[in-house]
């Protein structure tokens, strides 16, 4: 077992994992008991596990654990809380953005970090900027007046 | 934001998994009840039959109210919806209504969650179990304020009386005993224009907790001393295991391999271990190629072995009327196998233990599970308890039920609880697939360019009686029953226009080559394609416009209502197909409509499409989607619309995108490379009108639009392009080869050659 030391949500902590390649995934949901990043497909393809690493959205599911160490990790608990979301957390509440709800982690972390490349996007531009990322209840149309919405906030 | 979900993770713990759903923070929870204990049997003395209010109400003394039901929802708004029709009866806000659903320890069984029955059949009965409580409590009202029930009303949590004075809060008057009563099938329904709830469109519970990553999935459900356990599928569906190395995992901490004839897992406590040496496990296999492979499926369904023929509908006398057709039409369309493709892979936890065994599953079917886990297993029902949690959408058996099988074969065997997570491949690949469909249509035109003759021909897989077989039981070589069912799969294979003659027959299959369930909306969307695509083929060639020839059949005044909605929403300009000045910067522009009436018998759906076309690539652009919807009363509207919404769009997706293939050997669809789905740039935008028929009872609306969506589509491309599809998925390639054979322009459905007539 080797110690890692991560930033998760402004908050220093030391992991272990017996394995260096050991995806983030497993280490915040397992270890660090963080439900927000969702394992979807294992392959980088879906973006249910999207975390943020030093702003930046991740797939969490193979980067691994060595990889992430020593940066700063925010994942959706991160963002807010049912009482007090964050305005993109608040956005998707307010337009009812969600069905089954497992893609809702990687929307909105990407929205932050799409807003903060892009603060007023055209619809077109999310649409493209969302290309990866993967919803299959179809909510689409929400979670694109979702980002519109936050933007404006 | 008044709705506000509060399920924790420590609060299903406490409550034994049964999922609690309490509408308002710092509202407190209803009490503690010796039935939400954790317990494993089934003999917690909760009443469960569909006779009593007890089995689906609890009013606890503090005057809040807990719902138990089967119906499960899995994203879709049902509790909410469920929770307004029972406020409305209960004169309360469903802020203090909480929902147990799908615990065969507590709640009755109204049948899994399937077909649209959450609000028609689960929702009203637990409404009709309300309003039994509602007279039941104003008498007690009655007794307390020394005056007749019929002076007094139940609101805002309390009897009081009509004329206004102080009241009474229902808890005070039922002191949180049972009921103990028979629902009343009679009980009077408050009446529809005076409600205040349902109709509103109230905030989801649930979705707060999906946006910080506090809402409860099963994926996410732990329990003290579980285990991580992984199932090593075979390279070929059919191949059995020969040896194991288990060497292979050396290095990988505290796992053990689990071996029980072809069944092969892996359990751990740490879950990176089990899925490392899931990898890395070496296992031989048999050789098996029992697939006839997915390249030219179409084909081998036609000529497959016919059980059995069946006429659904015979009326007139087609043989006789055809002949008389001044034009007559023929075409055949096809639907592929598809995956439920969840965005979660199935996840299921199991507790064998010997006092009893508890299972935590998103299984649609909560006590059909049970019951089959049970023989299967030999536990005794009552020690078997079953238990749903939320997981990614299933629209319909996806692989859950199969991991709570994995999940229970592998804490029986090792002796400790056990989570099952499956793989994306696991998901894709083995997940019991929504069936192939062949339709082969013929009809004919009277002088009226009226639909006078029709006559459709379905093959379909046979539906064999028993439970689906479990994977992990077949492989453990352990005896089941192996029934085979994909739903009501062979509905609205018949116009929904008048026609005098028409005959519709299904050719049930004796075989098929992958396993199968019911996926949203089973059967009918493809039924839909083939009927309203060959609907649109009759307008072409009637030289009528599309809508005015579907108006002309039309006699139900909500048919009518929906078709007239949804195409004046897009603006549609009468005439008919294909457009005759179809150019435009971004390809070939085109509108195509389609209508149903969802199984014949419920809502009704009207939907039109704006699409453009290029030629050269094949890609379809959607860029407008409108529909009209009727499933007579609105219970919850935004809840509606999102189902709406995402019916349009995740059948846009099976349209464009999806076919599950296979080689001899096994599924080779297996990720969403290979398998993919709508992606954000390809969303249209969407209109959605809803006409609401508070009076009328209320269909289920998880399905009914997507019925139209295939055809409406396909009828957009031939207005785009003349060329018409009629396989899906509409790849780039087919659309392609579609409009080059065509030669871009006006090519109809084929004339029958006994209909070359003057």
């Amino acid at each position: 077992m080797a110690p890692y030391r991560l930033r998760v949500n402004d908050r220093a902590v030391t992991v272990e994992s017996w394995d260096p390649a050991q995806p983030l995934l497993y280490v915040l949901r397992n270890g660090l008991g963080l439900h927000g990043p969702k394992f979807g497909c294992g392959l980088g393809q879906c973006g249910t596990c999207t975390v943020l690493i030093d702003g930046t959205p991740v797939r969490s599911c193979i980067t691994s654990v060595e990889h992430a160490a020593g940066h700063a990790i925010t994942t959706l608990e991160g963002l807010g809380t049912p009482e007090q979301p964050d305005p993109v957390q608040a956005a998707f509440m307010a337009e009812q953005a969600a069905q089954c709800g497992y893609c809702t982690n990687g929307m909105i972390l990407a929205t932050k970090a799409l807003l903060t490349q892009t603060p007023h996007p055209t619809r077109e531009q999310v649409q493209q900027g969302f290309d990866g990322y993967l919803c299959r209840c179809g909510t689409h149309t929400r979670i694109l007046h979702a980002v519109l919405r936050a933007a404006k906030a | 934001m008044q709705a506000i979900a509060v399920m924790s993770r420590r609060e299903v713990l406490r409550t034994g998994g049964a999922v609690m759903v309490s509408f308002l923070f710092g509202v407190a929870l209803p009490p503690r009840t010796r039935a939400q204990e954790p317990g494993p049997g089934a003999a917690l003395g909760k009443p469960l039959t569909l006779k009593e209010v007890d089995s689906f109400l609890a009013v606890h003394a503090d005057g809040s109210v807990t719902i138990y039901t089967s119906k499960v929802d899995v994203g879709t708004g049902l509790r909410l919806a469920m929770s307004q029709m029972v406020a409305e009866e209960l004169g309360m806000s469903v802020e203090r209504i909480a929902v147990v659903e799908g615990d065969t320890a507590l709640t009755p069984d109204q049948g899994g969650t399937g077909g649209s029955t959450g609000i028609p059949r689960g929702a009203v009965e637990v409404r009709q179990a309300a309003a039994t409580a509602r007279q039941a409590i104003l008498k007690l009202g009655a007794e307390r304020l020394g005056c007749s029930a019929a002076e007094l009303t139940l609101a805002d949590g309390q009897v009081r009386p009509i004329t206004g004075g102080p009241g009474i809060g229902i808890g005070a008057l039922t002191e949180g005993k049972r009921l103990a009563l028979q629902v009343d099938p009679k009980a009077p329904l408050q009446d529809p224009t005076r409600y205040t709830v349902v109709g509103q469109p109230l905030l989801r519970p649930d979705v707060p907790g999906k946006c910080t990553g506090q809402h409860l999935y099963v994926q996410d459900f732990t329990v003290p001393g579980m285990l991580h356990g992984r199932v090593i599928r075979p390279p070929a569906i059919g191949a059995t295991l020969l040896a194991v190395d288990e060497s292979s995992l050396r290095g990988i901490p505290e796992v053990r391999v689990v071996r029980r004839e072809s069944f092969l897992g892996v359990v751990a406590p740490d879950e990176w271990a089990a899925v490392r040496a899931a990898r890395a496990l070496k296992a031989t296999w048999s050789t098996w190629e029992g697939l006839p492979g997915s390249a030219g499926l179409d084909r081998s369904v036609h000529e497959s072995a016919v059980e059995r023929t069946e006429t659904l509908v015979s009326r007139g006398d087609l043989a006789a009327s055809l002949p008389a057709a001044v034009t007559q039409l023929a075409a055949t369309y096809t639907w592929p196998f598809q995956s439920h493709a969840s965005l979660g892979p199935s996840c299921a936890v199991a507790d064998v233990r010997p006092e009893g065994t508890t299972v935590w599953t998103a299984s649609q079917g909560p006590h059909a599970l049970r019951r089959n886990l049970a023989t299967i297993f030999g536990i005794p029902e009552d020690q078997l308890r079953v238990m749903f949690l939320e997981s990614s959408g299933s629209y319909g058996t996806n692989g859950g039920d199969d991991a709570a099988a994995d999940a229970l074969l592998l804490s029986k065997t090792v002796g400790r609880p056990v989570r099952v997570q499956w793989t994306r491949e696991d998901e894709h690949g083995w997940d019991p697939k929504g069936p192939p469909q062949v339709l082969a249509l013929c009809g004919g035109l009277d002088a009226d360019q009226r639909i006078l003759g029709w006559d459709t021909q379905m093959w379909l897989p046979a539906n064999v009686p028993g439970h689906r077989p479990f994977l992990a039981v077949d492989a453990a070589g352990m005896p089941q029953a192996h029934g085979r069912s994909a739903g009501q799969i062979a509905q609205n294979g018949d116009p929904p226009y008048a026609a005098a003659h028409v005959h519709v027959q299904v050719h049930w299959l004796k075989e098929t080559p992958l396993r199968l369930s019911n996926l949203r909306a089973p059967g009918k969307i493809a039924n839909v394609f083939a009927v309203e695509s060959f609907t649109d083929e009759l307008a072409a060639a009637a030289g009528a416009d599309p809508v005015a020839f579907r108006l002309r059949g039309l006699t139900d005044p909500r048919a009518i209502d929906v078709l007239q909605r949804a195409t004046e929403m897009l603006g549609w300009q009468a005439r008919p197909s294909p457009n005759p000045h179809p150019a435009q910067d971004d390809g070939l522009a085109g509108r195509g409509v389609a209508y149903a009436r969802y199984k014949q018998t419920e809502n009704y759906v009207a939907m039109a499409m704006e699409v453009t076309v290029d030629p050269a690539s094949g890609r379809i652009g959607v860029r407008r989607v409108t529909c009209a919807h009727d499933c007579g009363l609105v219970v919850n509207p935004d809840g509606l619309r999102n189902q709406i919404e995402g019916s349009i769009l995740q059948t846009l997706s099976r349209t464009l995108h999806e076919e599950v293939t296979f080689d001899r050997a096994r599924v080779t669809s297996v990720d969403w490379v290979s398998y993919p789905i709508l992606t954000f740039p390809e969303v249209p935008a969407i209109a959605v009108a809803l006409l609401d028929r508070p009076a009328l009872p209320p269909f289920g609306a998880g399905e009914a639009s997507t019925a139209p969506v295939a055809a409406a589509l396909a009828n957009a491309v031939f207005d785009a392009t003349g060329a018409r599809l009629r396989a899906v998925p509409f790849t780039p390639d087919r659309v392609k080869a579609a409009v080059a054979a065509h030669g871009g322009r006006g090519a109809p459905a084929q004339r029958t050659p006994d209909a070359s007539r003057p």
